[in-house]
């Protein structure tokens, strides 16, 4: 029987470098996951406002943040399936004195039209702005409005 | 003023420093800060958060202005478009010492904060007479 002589591997070690190893792969694995949890955006039409759209049964829901700008300071205009929304956003100089450290907020106009997916009641949308964010309430019309089919028995 | 025409610009997320124990997207957002001789004020846009959802700490010279919002869309609503996030504010400042922490004052109107963070007397600009010596 040779006689070899022992050299210890080095167990321990390579324990942990595999599960740092293994760490470093996980965390890559869900980088782009983790990274900005709930934000699953469209790509923006580059258009203000920023639109979101949803919808259930009865209505389409369009919603928008607009901080800053009165009810008054926007139209709303529908026409087939087309939704304008137009109006601007004012920032009231607090006085002509007054010296600016940050100023990242914007004033300006704006037009933004979106192509509703269906056909909705023009004569039901109402609009509310509450705290700076604008909803409207678009109504579908009766004839896209989901139906159950009953099946006759022959 | 307004001949310009609005951009729309995309929130920007928080790079988080620790993390939060609340989970969901967290935004920082826009301000206009300036000076009068009086006081400092600042306007922060925070669309979707009303008065009793914003929390405004100020602790060893630190601003932090937090803004919580109740989800726009209601139950069985399916997304079509999404074309920004919604999350909670936040930011955090660095104030002067020449600001009077107690006497800061707070509104929010149609999603935008003001703060009004006035001076300490000390602060105050004063005119230096000169006398005809």
């Amino acid at each position: 029987m040779a006689i070899l002589k022992w050299t210890p591997r080095p167990f321990r070690a390579n324990l942990v470098n595999d599960f740092i190893r293994l760490q470093r792969e996980v965390n890559q694995l869900f980088s782009g996951v983790t990274e900005s949890p709930g934000v699953n955006l469209t790509r923006t039409s580059g258009v203000y406002p920023a639109l979101n759209l949803s919808e259930d049964d009865e209505n389409l829901y369009v919603r928008a943040e607009i901080p800053g700008i009165e009810p008054e300071q926007v139209d709303l205009l529908i026409e087939g399936d087309n939704l304008t929304i137009r109006g601007q956003r004012t920032i009231p100089d607090a006085d002509k004195k007054v010296n600016y450290h940050r100023r990242e907020r914007e004033s300006g106009y704006f037009r933004r039209v979106l192509t509703l997916p269906t056909t909705v009641d023009h004569s039901k949308v109402a609009a509310t702005v509450k705290d700076g964010v604008l909803t409207i309430t678009l109504p579908k019309a009766e004839a896209v409005k989901p139906k159950q089919i009953k099946i006759l028995a022959a | 003023m307004s001949e310009k025409e609005l951009q729309v610009k995309d929130k920007t997320e928080l790079a988080e420093q620790g993390e939060h124990t609340k989970s969901g997207p967290v935004f920082i957002p826009d301000v206009d800060i300036y000076e009068d001789q009086g006081a400092l004020t600042l306007l922060a846009d925070v669309p979707g958060v009303d008065g009793e959802h914003i929390e405004i700490d100020v602790k060893d010279n630190f601003l932090t202005i937090v803004g919580h919002i109740t989800p726009a869309a209601q139950e069985g609503e399916h997304s079509l478009l999404k074309e920004y996030g919604e999350g909670r504010f936040h930011r955090k400042f660095v104030l002067a010492d020449i600001i009077d922490q107690e006497k800061i004052s707070a509104k929010v109107k149609n999603g935008v904060l003001t703060l009004v963070l006035p001076k300490v007397e000390r602060a105050k600009p004063h005119k230096i007479a000169v006398a005809a010596g």
